[in-house]
């Protein structure tokens, strides 16, 4: 029979209540691990960062060229949003590269937050989706709490508060909050680098420069639903004409005082020999 | 042989080694999802470098009768992967009598991954299996747990080489003119045999055999056959 010394019972009861706390960690999740050891099964619940190595730079090694080892995140993308009279529309690409490679043409980059708020999602994508999902559970706790809806604002601020605390960790994300509360049409624009702002009009991504041509070209304030869904989706399909990292669909989102409603969802494909024919006839 | 045209070492500047906690293992798999089946195949190839090291490793893992995990990458974050996500199924299943549906484990899975976002697990995931309502589904990952639902998906060293294959042959994508008609087990196996030969003959990390399993709501079965080994 094996004999256990003092130190190694000690560890062992650590680890039972570590793992027997397993249900109050699961509510954890944010904070990084401080523990030098930390087993694998507790680093799924807490953020484990490497003891004595800057992330970002390790992270940096992934993207060398010359390395063997190349980790690949999948990136965005094109995303705009802008208000108008009737409410906000938001309008994305669907595609995700990874390094030169094309992961996905279905990505979906709007993030619906809860009936009456959406996120949209540009850079990375792991950290988009995770950090609006728990702005997410975030929305939900704060209405309970308060028994009333979480303003578009607030909403924002701790997306933003959230993500500062990892600050030069190389989260990358940019992205557009969108609602409608008691203060009317809501959009923000948060990023990895703790900006917060508020605007009418903002287009977030590689192909960002291509989409806001075609948007301050065509924007008026007092422009119809169908004349703003048009331009939603015409600068979304001149973004992925010229930027490689953009493509896919256009996935359409109309914010109203009664929440969100998905308009359409079409391929630049088809809009391209659309727009071509509209051309030709005039 | 080292490719004249390619100017790898061709300079004697000092060069810093140093520890890298990552090793890239080759491999590939690949996941198709039918109506009411899914089937995944992997090679079993482990290799570093020019070496390898075992022919006999599949890179699919069974995690409940309705889904199958495959991991390619780096084997050390494999192993581990599957060793917590295996504990983690484990704790679901004695915490709420019942086995995780293959949407909740993708949805478990990510988060994991997202856990080491500033260590990641370099492994490419894939979990293929049955949903609630019996239909076939492949969920594909990042390395830090980004991930979506494809009707397919080919996952690996190798990847970049089927991946086309497959939007061709089940997306049917740049077909003009085509009826798109559900595919049967029988042909998505001998589609999946194919693709692992023609993978075999241009990828130098795939190789050796292919482990391709269908899973159906009876059950799963594995069928094994040989690649080149060269």
């Amino acid at each position: 029979m094996k004999r256990i010394t003092a130190t190694k019972a000690t560890t062992i009861i650590k680890n039972v209540r570590k793992t027997s706390n397993i249900s109050a960690m699961y509510h954890d999740f944010g904070g990084s691990s401080t523990h030098l050891l930390d087993d694998a099964l507790t680093s799924t619940t807490n953020f484990t960062v490497p003891y004595g190595i800057d992330p970002v730079e390790s992270l940096k090694e992934f993207t060398n060229p010359k390395s063997d080892v190349k980790i690949h995140f999948d990136h965005g993308t094109t995303t705009l949003a802008f208000k108008f009279q009737h409410g906000v529309i938001v309008a994305v690409d669907s595609r995700a590269t990874a390094g030169p490679s094309i992961e996905s043409q279905t990505v979906k980059k709007v993030i619906e937050i809860n009936p009456y708020l959406l996120g949209t999602m540009a850079g990375g994508a792991a950290d988009c989706a995770y950090w609006e999902r728990v702005l997410a559970r975030q929305c939900r706790i704060y209405e309970l709490r308060n028994k009333e809806r979480i303003s578009v604002a607030a909403a924002s601020k701790l997306l933003a508060n959230i993500v500062y605390n990892y600050k030069g960790m190389g989260l990358s994300m940019g992205t557009m909050i969108c609602g409608w509360d008691k203060r009317g049409p809501g959009l923000y624009y948060v990023d990895s680098d703790g900006e917060r702002m508020s605007n009418n009009i903002y287009s977030v991504g590689s192909g960002s420069v291509y989409a806001y041509g075609v948007l301050d070209s065509g924007y008026r304030y007092d422009l119809s639903v169908e004349e703003a869904i048009d331009l939603g989706r015409r600068s979304i399909y001149h973004a992925t004409h010229r930027d490689a990292y953009s493509g896919g669909v256009v996935n359409l989102y109309h914010m109203k005082e009664s929440g969100w409603e998905f308009i359409s969802q079409t391929d630049v494909f088809d809009l391209h020999y659309q727009y071509k024919a509209e051309k030709e006839k005039k | 042989m080292m490719d004249p045209m390619l100017n790898e070492e061709s300079s004697y500047a000092p060069k810093q080694t140093y520890f890298s906690p990552y090793a890239m293992n080759g491999g590939t798999c690949l996941a198709i999802a039918g109506e009411d089946f899914v089937v995944v195949g992997s090679d079993t190839r482990l290799s570093q470098g020019f070496s390898i090291f075992t022919r006999d490793l599949p890179k699919t893992y069974k995690l409940t009768t309705s889904t199958v995990l495959g991991a390619c990458g780096f084997h050390g974050d494999v192993l581990t992967l599957t060793k917590v996500l295996n504990a983690r199924l484990k704790m679901f299943e004695h915490e709420h009598h019942k086995k995780m549906t293959t949407s909740e484990i993708a949805a478990m899975l990510s988060t994991m991954l997202y856990h080491r976002r500033f260590f990641p697990y370099y492994v490419y995931n894939l979990i293929a299996g049955l949903d609630e309502e019996g239909k076939g589904v492949v969920y594909s990952f990042d390395p830090v747990g980004s991930y979506g639902s494809d009707g397919y998906r080919a996952r690996g060293s190798a990847a970049a080489m089927l991946q086309p294959l497959l939007d061709n042959q089940i997306g049917l994508k740049n077909q003009q003119n085509v009826q798109r008609v559900s595919l049967s087990k029988e042909k998505v196996v001998n589609l999946v045999k194919d693709v692992f030969i023609s993978a075999a003959e241009r990828d130098i990390y795939t190789g050796d055999a292919v482990v391709v399993h269908v899973i159906t709501k009876d059950g799963t079965t594995t069928e094994r056959f040989p690649l080149r080994r060269d």
